[in-house]
């Protein structure tokens, strides 16, 4: 009954994102106020609706109701409650009824905090938002129902993968969506504010938050499942290039461009027609993530959905709002009026180079991750594009970036001083040229990117420092009130810089001078690795909720005084049957210890395969990230983007 | 003014489009410089007996691992199994750890260089799909040979 419930209220979410997709924009295209007040309560009552539907999908997994058959083939009665509950998102069609709830949820926070908003460009906005929604309701009612029910019904659920029984991954789509379907209302309000055919500094600032919101939502959403990988999969890598992993990749890239751009148009009201272009790629870019990791028409290793019938919706869906939008984009983008102007050595500049290495680097990312479909259609032939694709052809564009992000901040706006600029920092830049080399050194070489990327991240650290350091004017008179009193959006800027330089430098740690062995250990036999001593002590077997194990026992000891135990674990799922390894990690600031243990060598069980990586400096790389995010949020929270001041300035 | 306002403004378009056709012409020169060693070509065991690919060439290929030709050696690190698109065997050597999902009967997909004297070393085993999930190469394969059973388990498995 209840599920019965969810499946018409979804139906009903659905007719109302095609009310409020259709009458109030042709009211606001011809002026009847009446038809536009439509807007808010079709937006709230969308959400509302969504939320009954979620809610009754939700309750079937809690409940075990396996005459749905989406709960049949994605649960099981013994799995714990948190996995019964992140189930609901863990399966193709819970995981787009999802994203349908979120974009009805933006529409609605957009509905409620853009009350002040210009009242045509208000209506649009929220009609656009609504039209993606419809064509999502419709791919679920019309490909992938997950109210559908069998009869019989099965007395048992299959069960989720393993893998996915993680509370990593519990979290890591509920964020990825958030900031996936973030992106839709940059997009809402790019389309909107062409069919206004006005874009100013007001608008700017409207849309500012929203990218933001959803590039830190993208960003700790990508990085959990990076995290994820790292742990769980215990293969002691964190990012493989794999086309799932680039799906939500290359969204980030251009919100990253786009999240500075907007900067640009809302402080020198110029770079509109870019920003417009950027907000429809991004949001393209979600919609094909979507379809990558959903249509199964990519190959990938960790593909957890195959159907190319749905492929082919998701295709023309993605052909109406991508190809509609720039079309839309093609013949309206010369009526946004051309704004100020700005030398070649400016701040605005700075950022251009930044948009335009951050978007080829997305294109590359792209090429790199579709080549192999286009060759297949093309030759036939099957191939792969491997890492070390990724790795230089991306790596060599973020040298650039990472300079050019050093000097930015330095730069004023309309015409900035290069020399002036240089010799400020040319301290720093020898400097850190000089650490890198010295640290290169003492980690006894390696490979020479190992150099160029230490370098890097220590010079994006020290250039960040300096330029926040100027602004305080720190050790001078008053400092600390000038940092108290920094405006949130500048100390964002310099936290999310910082991140990035702490996260560069765990890259370059655990990329370059990480060690790894794989040995047949016996009890009480030792090894040596990143200067533990870590000794079998034994192993045990143990009996989990929906699992068997056998957990190792390693004593780790470092010059002779004990450290920790480490108890990894090999695992065997019974629904699914399905092995899998837990890896156990000791983690200090300086580097991550990581054991697997794998399977009994012989018959005695008393040889094992004992997998062990130290990765240096790998928790700077999640600090990293979390510093990022935690500047994008301060940078959030700024008055400027608060509710009422950007009316007040409009006026 | 307005002519020095439209002069300025080309030669502003004029640095965009050069930066821009600079970097662009630099990202297109790396993708080709980088796709060169990083393309592998999947084959399955019979496009690898008939091809006549030089030695050293990174090659994936994909099939079924034969059953009972599970040999681990020695050292306790290095495996050796056949893997079959139903017409042709491959013997595989593989040293390292294998992942969760390898098993005899199962779809894999091996990274390796062609060697045309011997048995193929793989550099790298995939099999990191899920339990129902096969490879889509190897499924295209084993269909092209005809010996794809289907047993429905890639569909409604309940």
């Amino acid at each position: 009954m209840i599920v019965e419930a969810g499946h018409y209220a979804l139906i009903l979410a659905c007719l109302l994102s095609l009310v409020q997709g259709t009458f109030p924009l042709y009211g606001a295209l011809t002026g009847r106020g009446r038809l536009m007040r439509l807007s808010a309560p079709t937006a709230y009552g969308q959400f509302f609706f969504a939320s009954i539907a979620f809610g009754a999908l939700m309750y079937a997994f809690i409940v075990s109701d396996f005459s749905v058959v989406n709960v049949a083939k994605n649960s099981h009665t013994l799995k714990p409650m948190l996995y019964k509950v992140s189930a609901t998102w863990g399966n193709h069609e819970g995981s787009i009824l999802f994203w349908a709830l979120i974009l009805a949820l933006y529409g609605a926070a957009v509905a409620f905090f853009g009350r002040k908003l210009p009242k045509t460009l208000y209506v649009k906005v929220l009609s656009i938002q609504a039209l993606v929604g419809l064509g999502f309701y419709l791919f679920l009612l019309l490909t992938s129902n997950p109210f559908e029910r069998i009869y019989p019904f099965p007395m048992e659920g299959n069960g989720l993968n393993p893998l996915l029984q993680d509370p990593g991954l519990a979290f890591h789509p509920p964020l990825l969506y958030m900031g996936y379907v973030g992106l839709s209302v940059t997009f809402s309000f790019a389309v909107g504010a062409l069919i206004e055919g006005r874009v100013d500094a007001a608008w700017a600032r409207w849309v500012r938050p929203w990218t933001l919101l959803a590039w830190c939502f993208l960003t700790a959403g990508i990085t959990l499942g990076s995290w994820w990988a790292y742990y769980e999969l215990g293969w002691g890598g964190w990012w493989f290039w794999d086309p799932v992993e680039n799906a939500s990749f290359m969204p980030w890239l251009v919100a990253t461009a786009l999240l500075h751009s907007a900067i640009v148009v809302e402080k020198r009201d110029t770079l509109k027609a870019w920003t417009i272009l950027l907000a429809i790629i991004a949001f393209s870019f979600s919609l094909l993530g979507t379809f990558i990791v959903r249509s199964g028409v990519l190959t990938s290793v960790h593909a957890f959905a195959t159907d190319p019938e749905r492929g082919v919706f998701i295709l023309a869906f993605l052909f109406v709002v991508i190809g509609g939008s720039l079309f839309l984009f093609a013949i309206r983008a010369d009526k946004l009026q051309p704004g100020g102007l700005f030398a070649p050595i400016s701040r605005e500049s700075m950022l251009v180079i930044n948009n335009l290495l951050l978007s080829v680097a997305a294109l590359v990312v792209m090429f790199g991750t579709l080549y192999p479909l286009l060759r297949d259609a093309l030759t036939g032939d099957k191939i792969t594009v491997g890492a070390p694709f990724f790795n230089l052809a991306f790596g060599f564009l973020m040298i650039p970036l990472l300079l050019v992000m050093g000097l930015g901040p330095m730069a004023s706006w309309k015409r900035a001083d290069l020399s002036g600029i240089v010799s400020r920092l040319g301290f720093v830049f020898a400097a850190s040229l000089v650490a890198a080399l010295a640290f290169f050194y003492i980690a006894g070489g390696g490979e020479m990117m190992a150099a160029v990327w230490l370098g890097l991240g220590l010079w994006l650290m020290a250039a960040t420092f300096y330029e926040w350091a100027e602004r305080v004017k720190l050790f001078k008179a008053n400092s600390l009130k000038r940092i108290i009193r920094q405006p949130r959006a500048s100390v964002g800027m310099s936290l999310g810089h910082f991140g990035l330089a702490v996260a560069v430098l765990g890259m370059a740690g655990s990329s370059y001078w990480g060690s790894e062995q794989q040995n047949i250990m016996t009890y009480g036999d030792q090894t040596t690795i990143g200067g533990y001593t870590v000794t079998f002590e034994d192993t045990r077997g143990i009996t989990g909720p929906n699992y068997t194990a056998v957990r190792g026992i390693f004593d780790v000891s470092k010059n002779g005084e004990a450290v920790t135990t480490l108890e990894p674990e090999a695992r065997l799922y019974m629904t699914p049957p399905m092995p899998t390894t837990e890896a156990a990690i000791y983690s200090t600031i300086m580097g991550d210890l990581f054991v697997v243990i794998g399977e009994a060598n012989n018959k005695a069980y008393d040889q094992w395969a004992v997998r062990l990586y130290y990765k240096p400096l790998q928790t700077w790389l999640w600090g990293g990230v979390a510093i990022m995010v935690l500047g994008g949020l301060i940078s959030l929270s700024d008055r400027r983007f608060r509710m009422g001041t950007a009316k007040k300035r409009m006026n | 003014m307005t002519t020095t306002r439209a002069g300025k403004r080309k030669k502003k378009r004029l640095y965009l489009v050069l930066t821009s056709m600079t970097i662009l012409v630099l990202a297109v020169g790396l993708v080709l410089t980088a796709l060169q060693d990083s393309i592998s070509l999947f084959l399955d065991p019979s496009d690898l007996a008939a091809s006549d690919l030089p030695d050293g060439q990174r090659v994936r290929l994909g099939g079924l691992v034969v059953d009972d030709s599970f040999v681990k050696e020695e050292d306790g690190l290095t495996y050796r199994f056949d893997i079959t698109d139903g017409a042709e065997t491959v013997t595989v050597i593989y040293k390292g750890s294998l992942p969760d999902l390898f098993r005899e009967g199962q779809g894999v997909v091996v990274e390796g260089e062609i060697n045309n004297a011997g048995p193929f070393v793989a550099t790298e085993v995939l099999a990191k799909h899920d339990e129902n999930y096969m490879p889509k190469e190897v499924i295209d394969s084993l269909k092209e040979r005809g010996v794809f059973q289907h047993t429905g388990e890639e569909e409604e498995n309940i």
